[in-house]
């Protein structure tokens, strides 16, 4: 079976430059060695704290900038280096949705127009734009009359809709989706979560799913690598990873989220992380993890873990792994 | 003197309305809460529920553009029409904020002892110098931060994202205010950092007793910490309880759809999320009747669109604004037993 996207080993750094020469004095590392493969038609969440490299994943999959190493394939092809048409057809195949529904779509274009822009650009739906167009509002839950409007017209959620619309036109088999419902309200971003889903389904799309909301991607995701630091620290399959982590951090990680139910809540299991991530231009040798660890050894620091997995799927980069269940099954 | 029976603060029918040549916007409409000595009441609401625009009315921080009525009483004394002069004594003082954007907020050319020191000396400059220091360690101990007697000279820059979170929350209780203010305080911050802040500021009530209002859109949040929680929609309160029953017994269809649209990161992804259908109504253009009644599958034509709904006593201490609570509970809970 070959994976809708892979990742293999991708590493991505970018120099910090200071002085009046703009000399090279440190070096950012964004993606250490980054591993995932995305099954067809199933969604792969990928969550982690701010600065732990999700952005830049994300952006490296659809070839918003290039990879220093590594390989990206789409349907076994690498893609890392593809020119001309073949970058274009892969810019067609993989379409991004961004989180900012406010920032990501022109003011003054009609939404017509921006749904129209990708289809010029691939020279897609020559004949009948207009009925793409319709449809394309349809397929997202928004009315086909609205095409004449502006984006200041619509509220958050439905200019999620709009930004969802625009990635659909150029029929991708690949979305990346960063964040596309943190800046939404509950109640609408449960719309828009179940209208992912739905299109999923139909259109037998496959998702990189980018989020820091842990509830949110075990809600919609098949699979589940959590980063740290430009690494993946565990990933699996998503009732594995959440009923059975075994990296301190993912424990941690979801030790930390809120449950809307307040006796559960005021008498769990709790592991709260002392200090902040280190900073990625100095990171820690060995395991990444290991300044904020509970269990971290002098072996942490020497040799980096590597990501094995085991018989259930679940891949974890931890030398002392140990399943920890964090929320009672009811 | 504080008699725990008597409300810290007590408002009343308050009522926020902005308005331009466009129309007048009301984003607050009729709200009343009290908030009793030591307890910590959750604000809960969407973007646009008024729950802000209520924290910035009880600190006197609207512009003068807003037209206020109603009533805010601080230990019984109004706080609405006071002077801009009479409230600057008021607040930081006895009412006071946490601010969320830590590293914004604190200055990066003075120790958060200098900084501690000056927010205790502004509302009363009779301590002395090494009383106002003793007070700085004092307060960065009760924000849990280790070996407060070094740190105390440190600068901001010296401290990691959720020490900064902490040293925060140690200057809004410099002056050991009646009432704390926690407006979104975790927000923007990513999980491990939110435990962190959430578990001081637990610790921090139960260290000075003072009473906090923790205006927040999350349901798990609220849940860890609220005594008693305030359910907002289109500027006006729909629901009223001690944290239990609003989990457990929810009364109002929008408090419902609140929960039932949440994701659970302790559940299986069952199937679809509830979500509301529509969007809330705009502040100046606000439907009749129930505010909510254009979303709700529980609304009757005739019934819910009309007149004003009043508030519905289903125990001394929960009550709900809603017409059709009996149909609400016969399908959530009669159908279960």
């Amino acid at each position: 079976m070959t994976y809708a996207m892979e990742a293999v080993d991708v590493v991505k750094e970018y120099p910090v430059r200071t002085g009046v020469f703009r000399r090279q004095t440190g070096t950012v590392h964004a993606l250490s060695g980054v591993s995932f493969a995305l099954r067809r038609g199933t969604t792969l969440g990928i969550v982690g704290e701010s600065g732990c490299g999700k952005t830049t994943l994300g952006r490296s999959l659809v070839r918003l900038h290039d990879i220093d190493s590594g390989s990206i394939r789409l349907n076994g092809e690498p893609i890392e280096k593809a020119k001309g048409s073949q970058l274009r057809e892969t810019r067609r195949k993989v379409q991004m949705v961004f989180q900012d529904p406010f920032a990501s779509l022109d003011p003054r274009m009609t939404v017509s127009s921006i749904l129209a822009e990708p289809l010029e650009i691939h020279g897609l739906h020559k004949n009948g734009r207009s009925a793409r167009i319709r449809e394309l509002l349809e397929m997202v839950g928004l009315s086909p009359d609205y095409a004449g409007r502006y984006p200041h017209e619509f509220s958050g959620g439905q200019r999620q809709r709009i930004g969802i619309a625009r990635a659909l036109a150029v029929e991708p088999e690949v979305l990346v989706l960063d964040e596309p419902v943190s800046a939404l309200d509950v109640s609408v971003q449960a719309g828009v979560l179940n209208k992912l889903s739905e299109l999923q389904r139909e259109l037998g799309l496959s998702y990189v799913f980018i989020a820091h909301d842990l509830s949110v991607v075990r809600h919609l995701s098949d699979d589940v690598a959590v980063m740290y630091l430009g690494r993946i620290a565990e990933s699996a399959p998503v009732n594995e990873l959440f009923s059975r982590p075994r990296h301190p951090y993912t424990q941690a990680l979801l030790s930390a989220v809120p449950i809307p139910d307040p006796r559960l809540e005021r008498s769990r299991e709790r592991i709260v992380l002392q200090g902040d991530v280190p900073s990625p231009v100095n990171p820690p040798s060995g395991c990444r993890f290991r300044t904020r660890c509970w269990k971290a050894t002098e072996h942490c620091a020497g040799v980096t873990p590597q990501l094995i997995s085991d018989e259930s799927g679940d891949a974890v980069a931890c030398h002392y792994p140990e399943v920890r269940e964090l929320f009672t099954t009811p | 003197m504080s008699n725990s029976d008597t409300p810290v603060l007590e408002v009343t029918d308050l009522r926020v309305q902005f308005s331009n040549d466009a129309g007048t916007a009301t984003s607050v409409d009729g709200l009343s809460f009290e908030l009793m000595p030591g307890e910590t009441l959750g604000v809960v609401g969407e973007s646009g529920s008024g729950k802000s625009v209520t924290s910035m009315a009880v600190m006197g921080l609207l512009p003068k553009a807003a037209k206020v009525t109603g009533s805010i009483r601080l230990r019984g004394e109004e706080l609405l029409g006071k002077s801009e002069d009479a409230m600057q004594s008021v607040r930081g003082q006895r009412i006071a904020m946490v601010f969320q954007d830590a590293l914004a907020a604190l200055n990066p050319v003075h120790t958060v002892g200098e900084q501690l020191m000056e927010a205790v000396q502004v509302h009363d400059s009779s301590k002395t110098k090494s009383q106002l220091r003793a007070r700085a360690i004092e307060l960065l101990d009760t924000v849990g931060i280790p070996s407060p007697k070094q740190r105390v000279d440190q600068y901001p820059h010296e401290f990691s994202g959720g020490m900064r979170q902490r040293i925060m929350i140690a200057m809004s209780i410099a002056n050991d205010p009646d009432v704390l203010i926690a407006d979104e305080p975790t927000t923007a911050l990513d999980v491990t950092v939110q435990a962190q802040v959430l578990d001081v500021l637990r610790r921090v009530q139960e260290r000075t007793g003072s009473a906090m209002l923790l205006i927040t859109h999350d349901l798990g949040v609220v849940a860890g910490l609220a005594d008693r929680v305030l359910v907002m929609y289109a500027g006006k309160m729909v629901e009223q309880a001690p944290i239990e029953p609003i989990f457990y017994e929810t009364a109002h269809p929008y408090t419902l759809g609140l929960l039932d649209s949440m994701p659970r990161i302790d559940q299986d992804a069952g199937s679809k999320l509830f979500s509301i259908p529509g969007m809330p109504p705009k502040p100046t253009a606000l439907p009749e009747g129930c505010r909510f009644s254009p979303r709700c599958s529980f609304a009757v034509a005739g019934l819910c669109d009309v007149g004003e709904i009043p508030v519905i006593d289903i125990d001394p201490d929960h009550s709900a604004v809603c017409l059709r609570l009996d149909e609400v509970r016969e399908l959530r809970h009669g159908g279960a037993a």
